[in-house]
């Protein structure tokens, strides 16, 4: 290895002494850029307030709402009722009715017990309204399970029914009040397991075992609720005597109030994504399901259960299966028809737009202009203007890529028109063709592969923008995904719907991708 | 079709080259036809669908195409400007639709922003941040997607996946998680088109790294430079002006993107013009479409200047490239 000499070293700078000896200004250029970025970037902070925002941020609720993405809640809450425990779900709860988990087990007994419905009655006694009230919503409530209790109770409520509503309705209406006693089931103990943490709820008291210790919480209804001992660290009171929250991490949390017990149970996995709770299919393994449809008897007269079962599927209250898919295909279509018109139209524009095609300035001229036009104003106002004109749907979003995307590749057809090699129509001028063959045949086959390229590569662009174009009507699965998301309840379905749209982009690059190296042979991209 | 030529007489060879050829022809007419036939029916269907599936029925709805345009016709002309600068309006009756003044921003005592044009430099400026966030992070993803410098297969594959994935992502839906959490305000559109922005610029970047001459490359290997240093000396100076010019259209691309996810709630000009039109506000209507025109074609303008000075004549053959 030699090494540079003193002279040597001098003898390369005189060389080459503009590369040693650059201007200040152009050696500082990059650090300047650099310090220019960083300085628009502090700038850029305090004027968004980035930093208080992300402080404020609400970032508790970012990880149930990314859980929801996989997972769903069950949202039992197990009231007490005087000496017993009434459980109770949500209406729409993803297990249906009469749902009997096994990770909530109950211990219930008979019982004889007064019920007194009055108006002026206290508390206690409101109580006990409430539980035949709630049993009368919900017949199927644990309140009742078998069917000679669930008539008597239903011909309770019955009588029951006018008073609760007239209570809720106009508070001043007085009933006379009525004693009776009635047979009933009731709930003695609830044990729920989430997770690795048991819970059990007795009247007045619950106790959990959790991370190897054990909490009791002692309860009097409507008063408060105390633990015993100090809290682990995974429970959390804020008021003294106030609410006892739990967390099992992601598998749930129990909340301890005084007159109930809020269980969340999160379960990873889509809730009912085939069949929702309404369908006699719901619930049943997939080998009972396929049994049903090719061995079981009809289940609707009107149709086979392989119809019944495909209906189930499309409809799926939840999940809707069936509009999301239509939606999908509406953005499809509006980024493939949209696309292809535009490249139609441009094509013959272009080469009325190119200078050396068609030798006319103000021709030229007027229509680079409006292909200016039609690009910038935006795909937004587009939207929005076809929108109004033909109502929601994919006709507006494919009015508005058709007409963006005709200023845009009538500018990028125009300018590779411009760029052509001459060489090819000299040729073809010379033997005396007519002014179109002369294009057909000495500008169309330079060109067309670049062209195709162009509109292939916007057609998997529009793919993409087809979606959010949709959130402002412009019909395709944007607008569905955004009413997903406003609820915050329907994360999953966003998550479904984003995993669709995904393999819709990737099969289309794909498409695109294949085609346009075919065009283009290997050396192009 | 001209006449063609007498034909001259063949070898036996010739007439076989001939004969492929024509053969060829057939060939290759049938699939023509054959695409173009399957690429109609394809369209119609799909105009059959999309009319079915719309709200209105397009040849009910051509009278109606101008609707838009009709419900922007302003008292007078003068409405748009006193809109567009928030100067006090004669018709002024107490509603929102003319209360242009309250919308400055003032600087000082007298100077003012108009609001349009403040929430316009918004949205440039969520576009800008996007654009800074999405050139930091696909420099950095380029170099280990591209064949030349990553020798680690997985690697390659994982990061370029990753950023296809970014890329493809909706960029709604990443506004509107961080809508939920964050709560209305610019910060989840610049965290939505930056996302998309690393994606769509690290595809870019390390394709113009995979072209790039390595030469320079080997002499650092040769000298004993490490990886880091092969890239920042090797790499980086030669690529640095293609990468420039892309983010320059990447920034022309994210002004239009945040206009959009503004309209959909991320704040700027978009919220303003989505809430216009809503409420039917013409004058408003009309001044916020035409700032947005001329926004955009300055940007375009400004932005195709400097990309011709970054890297000379070099066309940019795919337009937005996203």
């Amino acid at each position: 290895m030699t090494t540079l000499t003193a002279e040597a070293v001098s003898d390369i700078v005189g060389r080459h002494y503009d590369v040693f000896n650059r201007p200040l200004l152009e050696r500082c250029r990059a650090p300047l850029i650099g310090v220019a970025a960083i300085a628009y970037v502090v700038f850029a902070w305090s004027l968004f307030g980035i930093g208080a925002a992300i402080s404020n941020g609400n970032w508790g609720i970012a990880g149930t709402y990314l859980a929801d993405w996989v997972s769903y809640e069950i949202r039992p809450d197990i009231e007490y009722d005087g000496d017993y425990l009434a459980v109770e779900f949500p209406r729409f709860s993803p297990l249906g009715k009469d749902p009997q988990p096994a990770w909530l087990s109950r211990q219930t007994e008979d019982v004889q017990r007064p019920v007194v419905t009055d108006t002026d009655a206290g508390f206690g006694t409101e109580n006990g309204t409430k539980s035949v009230v709630n049993s009368f919503m919900a017949p199927d409530a644990p309140g009742a399970q078998d069917n000679s209790k669930a008539a008597q109770s239903g011909g309770d409520s019955f009588m029951v029914e006018p008073s609760a509503n007239g209570r809720a309705n106009s508070p001043s209406v007085k009933t006379p009040p009525t004693a009776k006693t009635m047979n009933e089931t009731v709930v003695t103990a609830v044990d729920v397991k989430i997770g690795s943490a048991a819970v059990s709820i007795r009247p007045g008291q619950v106790s959990v075992d959790y991370a190897g210790e054990r909490l009791v919480i002692d309860i009097v209804a409507d008063q408060m609720v105390r633990a015993r001992g100090s809290l682990p660290e995974w429970a959390q009171q804020k008021h003294h005597d106030g609410d006892i929250l739990m967390r099992f991490g992601f598998a749930g949390s129990v909340e301890v109030e005084n007159d109930e017990v809020k269980v969340r149970h999160r379960i990873l996995g889509w809730e009912n994504f085939w069949f929702d709770t309404n369908s006699p299919f719901w619930g049943k393994s997939t080998s009972t399901v396929l049994s049903m449809i090719f061995f079981g008897d009809r289940i609707s007269p009107a149709m086979s259960n392989a119809a019944l079962a495909w209906n189930n599927i499309l409809y799926n209250a939840e999940w809707q299966h069936a509009d999301v898919w239509i939606k999908l295909l509406q953005t499809i279509v509006m980024a493939f028809v949209g696309t292809l018109f535009a490249t139609l139209l441009a094509f013959p524009l272009a080469f009325a737009a190119a200078r050396n095609i068609t030798p006319n300035r103000f021709v030229n001229q007027l229509l680079k202009r409006s292909f200016d036009f039609l690009r910038c104003v935006d795909m937004l106002i587009w939207a929005l203007f076809f929108t109004r004109a033909f109502g929601p749907g994919p006709l507006a979003g494919i009015s508005a890529i058709f007409f963006t995307d005709t200023g845009t590749l009538g500018k990028l057809y125009s300018e590779t028109l411009e760029n052509i090699d001459d060489r090819q129509r000299e040729g073809i001028r010379s033997v005396g063709a007519a002014p179109v063959l002369v294009q057909r045949y000495g500008v169309v086959p330079q060109v067309l592969p670049v062209f195709a390229s162009q509109s292939l590569y916007f057609w998997e662009s529009n793919t993409r923008s087809a979606t959010i174009i949709g959130a402002v009507g412009a019909g395709g699965i944007g607008l569905k995904l955004w009413e997903a998301m406003r609820t915050n309840a329907d994360w999953e379905n966003v998550a479904y719907m984003v995993i669709l749209i995904l393999a819709t982009v990737f099969v289309f690059d794909g498409i695109s991708n294949a085609i346009r190296s075919r065009l283009m042979g290997n050396s192009a991209r | 079709m001209n006449s063609e030529p007498t034909p001259l007489r063949l070898s036996a060879q010739g007439q076989l080259v001939e004969r492929h050829w024509r053969e060829m022809l057939a060939k290759r007419r049938l699939y023509t036809v054959g695409g173009a036939i399957a690429l109609l029916v394809v369209l119609a269907g799909s105009l059959w669908f999309a009319n079915e599936t719309n709200a209105g029925k397009f040849f009910d709805r051509l009278p109606h195409l101008f609707d838009f345009v009709g419900d922007l016709i302003p008292r007078d002309g003068f409405e748009i400007w006193r809109a567009m600068f928030d100067l006090p309006s004669p018709y002024a009756d107490g509603s929102l639709k003319f209360n242009y003044p309250e919308g400055r921003y003032y600087i000082t005592e007298n100077l003012y922003v108009p609001e349009f044009v403040y929430k316009m430099i918004e949205t440039i400026n969520i576009a800008l941040m996007a654009t800074l966030i999405g050139f930091l992070f696909g420099f950095i993803l380029c170099f280990l997607a591209a064949s030349n410098l990553t020798t680690r297969r997985w690697l390659r594959f994982f990061v370029r996946r990753f950023m296809e994935v970014l890329r493809a992502f909706p960029e709604i839906v990443i506004a509107g998680f961080f809508l939920a959490i964050l709560s209305l305000g610019p910060i989840p559109a610049i965290i939505a088109v930056s996302i998309h922005t690393i994606g769509a610029l690290g595809k870019m970047y390390f394709e113009v790294v995979e072209n790039a001459d390595m030469r320079p490359d080997e002499g650092l290997r040769a000298a004993g430079g490490s990886w880091i240093e092969r890239v920042w000396f090797g790499i980086v100076p030669q690529v640095m002006p293609n990468f420039l010019s892309y983010a320059l259209l990447r920034f022309e691309i994210n002004v239009r993107a945040s206009t959009i996810i503004g309209a959909v709630g991320g704040g700027g000009i978009g919220e303003s013009l989505r809430l216009s039109i809503s409420r039917g506000h013409e004058a408003k209507t009309l001044a916020i479409i035409i700032l947005l025109f001329v926004t955009i074609v300055a940007i375009d303008q400004l932005s195709a200047h400097l990309r011709k000075r970054i890297v000379g004549d070099q066309a940019f053959a795919f337009g937005r490239g996203d």
